[in-house]
């Protein structure tokens, strides 16, 4: 330990003199690429234990994509890539063969076979486990049966062994992205011990990936996660350095504090607190670079002032009157970028310019001339104000919602303001059982690379994250006709013309595209972004 | 006095039930539904929810629910967190950490704050007195978080002296910095305490009488009037380790100690009860033992006071 006791008197005398004179430490790295170091990286830690089919936040997501791989694994880019699967084939979009590489195997020597596969997805499935990422089994058919209120069943007809590689998949109706879904982490494969004691698996879990648990309690809770390369795997994501250790923070400033002092590796996201500096202190050592989230805010139909033909114009009105441009470059110091559909740019068939996409761009006059057009249709109620909700215990919410309801307020000439609510749970309890009194800040994080993704979850009706309560058959008939689409560019042309719908309703107005802002440390390189905005770990090179 | 310590302990009864019923009350009524914290951003298919609302009993009336879980802790069973681990391992876990931290800080105030006080007393409108009186209010008035990103800064970025953060061992040694932060405000305070009380009693009958009887300096400076000064200081020092287990919420977080101040924010804002509540009065049994300490250690510190 080379701490020095300091009396209060010396430590604050020290504090004077080094904010004086800006005295600076850090050590250097260098030298040789090491296909054996550790490297570090943070996280908070996991919410649920480290069950695929569980974990749908980014503190297990990280541990659990790091060590189970899928059929497919996603690129830099996001284009799908075989994994464990030899082939995944489909005639009509609704009855899909799967054949799975050979003699692949478990990190505890069992083996990965079609049986792995269907056991894991019932598992998934079934309401009796509860599982939080249920939801995506819901296109195979018998998800129904299984997933009912109080169903002891757990067992999908959909699903088929035919041997131990193979095993096919029937869906309820053809889905033209099906196969595009197969890398999210969900649909991985456990072991069968897993299904013993899935408790025990969770803390110590064990899947075929680029890392492996490092022991038995490799999961130090509120601490660490030791993750350490697995040498049999082989696959398009083999890891060219020994390992990871997830550092689990409880505050994103103290992670970036380590990583100035080299303490730490890989940083994922830059605090909000040092965007404005990030790049003076670590220089080329840090990214900026767009991945598919987006964030948006969602204005519920059940307000008066916003619903009906008024409520459509009013809408628009309100899109033209931000200018996204102007609170980017001074709230987030130019950290995102301004969004013009409902989906995100990484993704393939993302066009910057759908129709309908310049209700997205600033244009104050015709904000306001939208706004009379709808004055003269319905009165505004000034009963009713706008208000835009947001959670006040993480995410730095406060400073954009001002800016955002300050231009609204100055641009239409209507009462705005941000509404705060202390805790996340408390804006969601509101928002999913509709007793919102305003709008909310809203958004979507892709799962999997599709623009299908990024529309079904959030505006279809009765979906979980619809939080204005859109409802809208002609788009939801369009999403369908994409789905069924016998090719990919059918496919999204049909999604393209559902985003153009959205653009035109705005049942939420968009804002902007999320980035990716990582740092790295002295010791390490070759650090990029994935198409969802984490660091791609087993890519990243350390020196000794 | 054993009678004296029978009837104490006897009284914690009772502060433990109503402390656990109220907290437990307090988290019951924060707004917001845990069913939509568990359920996370991207929200649960109603079967899911119904699962998850049968599991953590988020159904039943507060009553119920109570009952339920004082059941549990007679039985040595505190159920399981929202992250379907158990309370007991967490606490297990995470007290140990936080009570070296609380420790630390506990002796760094104790003994920087009496030893400083003490000769700012003594030397009453010198030089030292008057710098130590200046550079404790600033401490006490700049923010506990403030301090502790400073600090961080500098002694752990800049200098390079420790880690910016805690390892997960969190052993006696790296917690010093955190332990000077967490104390920092409250070493101010002993200081000023200590001080006055020195100052007063320097000027006392008995003091005047013990050095006129031809006793050393150093024993009128020790027996008669440190020892006289200490009763409100130690009366502040055992009030202020539930305000350290409290304050370490903050400092915690800041150095990435793993202890139980980040197990109680997250479970805070999850609402999840039984975890708040088993954290909770773990923290007012060690309050209220720590007070018992002090009002026995006045009997020790003044002959004058009796306990029967």
């Amino acid at each position: 330990m080379r701490f020095s006791r300091i009396s209060t008197f010396a430590s604050v005398a020290a504090i004077s003199v080094l904010a004086l004179s800006g005295c600076g430490g850090g050590t250097a790295g260098g030298g040789e690429t090491d296909s054996s170091a550790i490297i570090t990286a943070d996280s908070v830690e996991p919410q649920n234990p480290l069950v695929p089919t569980n974990t749908s936040e980014n503190g297990g997501g990280v541990v659990v994509g790091s060590i189970f791989s899928g059929l497919i694994a996603y690129d830099e880019d996001g284009k799908p890539q075989n994994d464990l699967a030899d082939s995944i084939d489909s005639d009509d979009n609704q009855n899909w063969t799967i054949k799975i590489k050979k003699d692949k195997k478990f990190t505890n020597g069992e083996p990965v076979t079609a049986q792995s596969f269907v056991d894991s997805w019932n598992y998934g499935a079934a309401v009796k486990n509860a599982q939080s990422g249920a939801n995506f089994f819901s296109p195979i058919e018998g998800y129904d049966d299984v997933s009912k209120e109080g169903s002891e069943e757990d067992k999908m007809s959909g699903l088929q062994v035919v041997d131990d590689n193979t095993f096919t998949v029937k869906l309820k109706s053809p889905q033209s992205d099906f196969n595009l879904r197969l890398g999210y982490s969900a649909y991985v494969p456990m072991p069968e011990s897993a299904f013993k004691d899935m408790k025990a698996f969770g803390e110590n879990p064990v899947g075929y990936g680029p890392y492996k648990m490092a022991k038995e309690g490799a999961w130090q809770h509120n601490t660490q996660i030791d993750l350490v390369k697995n040498d049999d795997y082989d696959g398009p994501q083999k890891a060219k350095n020994g390992g990871v250790t997830f550092k689990l923070y409880q505050n994103p400033d103290t992670a970036y504090q380590d990583l100035l002092a080299n303490n730490l590796d890989v940083l994922q996201q830059i605090p909000t607190s040092a965007l404005g500096n990030y790049k003076d202190d670590l220089g080329d050592r840090s990214l900026d670079e767009p991945y598919a989230g987006n964030q948006t805010i969602a204005i519920p139909y059940y307000l008066k002032n916003w619903s009906g033909e008024a409520g459509k114009l009013r809408r628009q009105a309100l899109s033209m009157a931000i200018d996204r441009d102007e609170v980017i470059k001074v709230i987030l110091n130019g950290t995102r970028k301004p969004a013009t559909d409902m989906t995100a740019p990484v993704l393939e068939g993302y066009k910057d310019d759908v129709k309908n996409s310049e209700n997205t761009k600033f244009d104050k006059d015709k904000a306001k001339e939208l706004w009379e057009q709808a004055e003269k249709i319905q009165p505004y109620d000034t009963s009713e104000k706008f208000t835009v909700a947001y959670n006040a215990d993480a995410g730095g919410h406060k400073k954009w919602v001002d800016a955002v309801t300050n231009q609204i307020k100055n641009n239409l000439g209507i009462e705005a303001e941000g509404k705060s609510y202390s805790t996340f749970k408390e804006v969601r309890t509101d928002a999913t059982s509709g007793k919102l009194t305003g709008a909310v800040r809203s958004g979507w994080l892709g799962d999997y690379p599709s623009l299908y993704n990024f529309m079904e979850p959030t505006y279809t009706k009765g979906a979980n994250s619809n939080d204005s309560k859109y409802d809208n058959p002609e788009f939801e008939k369009k999403l369908d006709e994409g789905l069924q689409a016998k090719d990919k560019n059918a496919a999204n042309k049909a999604f393209q013309e559902a985003d153009s719908m959205l653009l035109e309703d705005l049942p939420a107005i968009p804002l902007w595209y999320q980035q990716a802002n990582m740092g790295w440390s002295e010791s390490v390189s070759n650090v990029k972004a994935s198409w969802n905005g984490t660091p791609m770990y087993f890519d990243v090179e350390k020196s000794s | 006095m054993l009678w004296y310590l029978f009837k104490r302990i006897l009284q914690l009864i009772p502060v433990f039930l109503g402390a656990t019923l109220l907290v437990y009350f307090l988290v019951f009524m924060l707004p917001g539904d845990p069913l939509a914290a568990l359920c996370g951003e991207k929200g649960c298919t109603p079967g899911v929810a119904a699962a998850l609302t049968e599991k953590y009993h988020l159904d039943d009336p507060f009553l119920v629910q109570y009952v339920n879980y004082l059941g549990g802790l007679f039985t040595g069973d505190l159920g399981v967190n929202f992250s379907g681990r158990e309370i007991g391992s967490i606490l297990e876990n995470a007290f140990p950490v936080t009570a070296r931290l609380a420790i630390e800080a506990l002796v760094f105030e104790g003994i920087f704050g009496v030893i400083f006080g003490l000769y700012a007393g003594l030397k009453r409108g010198k030089l030292f007195d008057s710098t130590v009186l200046v550079i404790s209010l600033i401490v006490i008035a700049i923010p506990i978080f403030v301090l502790a990103f400073m600090l961080q800064f500098f002694v752990g970025v800049r200098l390079g002296l420790a880690k910016p953060t805690v390892s997960g061992t969190a052993g006696w040694g790296e917690l010093i910095l955190p332990a000077v932060v967490l104390g920092l405000v409250s070493f101010a305070y002993v200081l000023r305490l200590t001080r006055t009380s020195v100052a007063e009693n320097a000027n006392a009958d008995y003091v005047r009488t013990a050095t006129a009887k031809g006793l050393t300096r150093g024993r009128v400076i020790r027996v008669h009037i440190l020892r006289n000064s200490m009763i409100p200081v130690a009366t502040f020092l055992g009030a202020d380790l539930g305000a350290l287990m409290g304050g370490a919420v903050v400092t915690e977080g800041i150095f990435n100690v793993p202890g139980i101040g980040s197990q109680l924010y997250k479970a805070l804002t999850l609402g999840d009860a039984p975890t708040v509540v088993s954290i909770v009065s773990i923290m007012v049994l060690i309050f209220c033992v720590a007070n018992l300490l002090v009002d026995l250690l006045y009997a020790w510190l003044d002959p004058r006071i009796r306990y029967a």
